[in-house]
């Protein structure tokens, strides 16, 4: 078997932007001095009249996209999502989401891997802060193949959308051959009838790791990957809740107000299931190396087989 | 179009400010009543907009950073024509499109929706970025509270347009001295004022927020300013034009009851009619 690519999808962010950029002169691009880390360099690098550092000044950031955008321009602004989505909430909530503007939050180095910077930098709270703006579309891609077409996606689409990227590379699970995306559709990665696993992001991954050792034990989990957080696949997510009567959602975040809230809202709604949310539980992270810390956190394949298999023995 | 003519209009405007504020029972009459002469100017002499065709992409931009202005403003577009005068009683009303702050997608001649202070001066920025990326010759004028200034965004949105030259922005601060919680050197003074704006690189003028030839004179001067963006600080006086509302910072945000309406429109009835005699 040959070793599986892994890619950071902050890279696939960056190299898409400048795809991108090559055809649609309206792209602009803002970075607040991390756009070696949130990898918008090479947009600079390719097209340096349609880039600006706006300096550490995300607020001022977030809101120059805004008069960008009502001039018709498609602005692309970066930062690590502790700072997009968090210093600058209310910049996103007045200035890009009440106004309804066309303006595309590119947030990288969200979650706990970010890793050694610590607890400061791991944006945990990013996705329950943007789900809470009215017409923010969340998108959360799981792997290179997944990121690339949801930043092509993301410049045909009219309207506020935060795009959430991380550090570190992860496996690519999609074969670009027989991939497409739309915004707002999950997709079954692998069928099951015991249980429901919805993960998202990079969760994706370590969900499909716990699976295997799950049907290794007789247990037949269906994997549901959702890429678009808001709007929310709901129709997806209570379908296979009423084959399998449980859910259990994934996620690199808290496990407040984000995939897990999500789908205990829709599933209570429509189709009350036992759910079990995994995710970082109302704690914050602290330093490590990424992989250690989703050791510790459970959120590695094995930490995800192991929460799995607990909660379905309660 | 002369000083008298201008006067005449400021005086309708101002009449427009408080009797949308009394219909509406809530609003912010004193910072709208201090702008309303560079409101006036700006609409009726200096501004390239249309009200026929309020979203021609070549127009110049205003953006109200101020937004809780917005019955100085709505006074102002009504009288241009963007809408008719008479909805400007419907401010503040359940299912009127005059929302308490200014909205780009419901208001005709709204170029951004503010409200929530030090963002508005941000946008202005970004739109003079997309004019000088499009190579537009289109103005962008922002007009900023003395309290508002306190906000920390408002110059990171002052160094950016300082070091990025843009010279197609002006923006202009509206000093009346007052905000809610008292005059802006106790509560937290950001003076000096054009000295701070000359540090971030913009090139500042100082006048008096109610002499036209003043207004003129410096809007004349941010345009032929080349390479560097513009700051006007214009000394004005909170509730100009309301006897009682005039330099009280209980007027920022309070709208006058049915007796107070009636001396305000006395007091502008009688500038009006002084206007009319010269």
């Amino acid at each position: 078997m040959s070793e599986v690519k892994k890619i950071a999808t902050r890279d696939s962010y960056g190299r898409t932007l400048v795809e991108c950029g090559a055809t649609n002169p309206n792209i602009v691009v803002l970075d607040s001095d991390l756009a070696a880390a949130t990898k918008t360099g090479m947009f600079q690098k390719a097209y340096p009249d349609r880039f600006y550092d706006c300096g550490i000044a995300e607020a001022n950031m977030v809101s120059i996209a805004a008069g960008l955008a009502a001039c018709g321009k498609i602005p692309f602004v970066s930062s690590f999502a502790m700072f997009a989505a968090g210093r600058a909430y209310e910049q996103i909530r007045n200035s890009v989401g009440y106004p309804g503007l066309n303006v595309k939050i590119g947030a990288s180095h969200a979650g706990i891997t970010v890793g050694e910077d610590g607890a400061s930098h791991q944006c945990n709270e990013d996705i329950a802060l943007m789900r809470s703006i009215p017409g923010m579309v969340i998108i959360n891609p799981a792997d290179d193949v997944e990121a690339v077409e949801a930043v092509k996606a993301a410049v045909e689409y009219e309207g506020p959308m935060y795009l959430r990227f991380g550090r570190s590379a992860v496996p690519v699970i999609h074969d670009p051959e027989n991939y497409t995306f739309e915004i707002g559709k999950g997709e079954v990665l692998k069928e099951g009838k015991d249980v429901t696993i919805v993960a998202t992001g990079m969760m994706v991954d370590s969900s499909l790791k716990a699976a295997e050792k799950l049907a290794a034990e007789g247990i037949d989990a269906e994997v549901i990957n959702i890429h678009t957080i808001k709007p929310l696949d709901e129709e997806l997510i209570i379908q296979s809740a009423k084959k399998t009567g449980k859910v259990i959602t994934v996620e690199e975040h808290s496990i407040i107000g984000g995939l897990g809230a999500a789908a205990c809202e829709a599933l209570s709604e429509n189709y009350p299931t036992p759910v079990y949310r995994i995710g970082i539980r109302d704690v914050f992270g602290e330093s490590g190396s990424a992989a250690d810390l989703l050791v510790k956190y459970k959120l590695d394949g094995q930490g995800v087989y192991e929460q799995v298999k607990e909660w379905l023995a309660k | 179009m002369t000083n008298l003519e201008l006067q005449k209009i400021a005086n309708q405007v101002r009449t427009n400010i408080v009797k949308s504020v009394h219909a509406a029972k809530a609003g912010h009459p004193g910072g709208s009543l201090s702008a309303a002469d560079i409101f006036t100017y700006l609409y009726f002499e200096e501004l390239r907009v249309d009200p026929k065709n309020p979203d021609d992409p070549d127009r110049d931009r205003f953006v109200l950073s101020k937004g809780h202005t917005a019955p100085g403003l709505y006074g102002v577009l009504a009288e241009r024509g963007f809408f008719p005068r008479e909805d400007l009683l419907t401010l503040r009303h359940l299912g009127s499109y005059l929302q308490g702050h200014p909205n780009m997608n419901h208001i005709p001649g709204v170029d951004m929706s503010t409200g929530s202070l030090g963002q508005g001066i941000s946008a202005a920025v970004g739109m003079a970025l997309a004019g000088k990326l499009d190579k537009k010759d289109y103005r962008v004028y922002t007009l900023l509270g003395d309290g508002e200034i306190q906000e920390g965004q408002v110059w990171e949105a002052a160094m950016f347009a300082g070091a990025k030259n843009l010279d197609n922005l002006v923006v202009i601060v509206d000093n009346n001295n007052l905000q809610i919680d008292g005059s802006i050197e106790d509560v937290n003074s950001p003076y000096p004022i054009d000295k701070k704006f000359e540090a971030f690189n913009f090139h500042t003028i100082c006048i008096d927020a109610h002499d036209f030839d003043a207004i003129r004179a410096a809007l004349k001067e941010a345009k032929e300013t080349k390479g560097i963006p513009t700051a006007i600080i214009a000394k004005s006086l909170k509730g100009k034009g309301v006897s009682f509302m005039e330099n009280n910072a209980g007027w920022h945000g309070k709208a006058p009851n049915d007796e107070e309406l009636a001396i305000a429109l006395e007091d502008l009835r009688k500038e009006a009619e002084s206007l009319c005699q010269k």
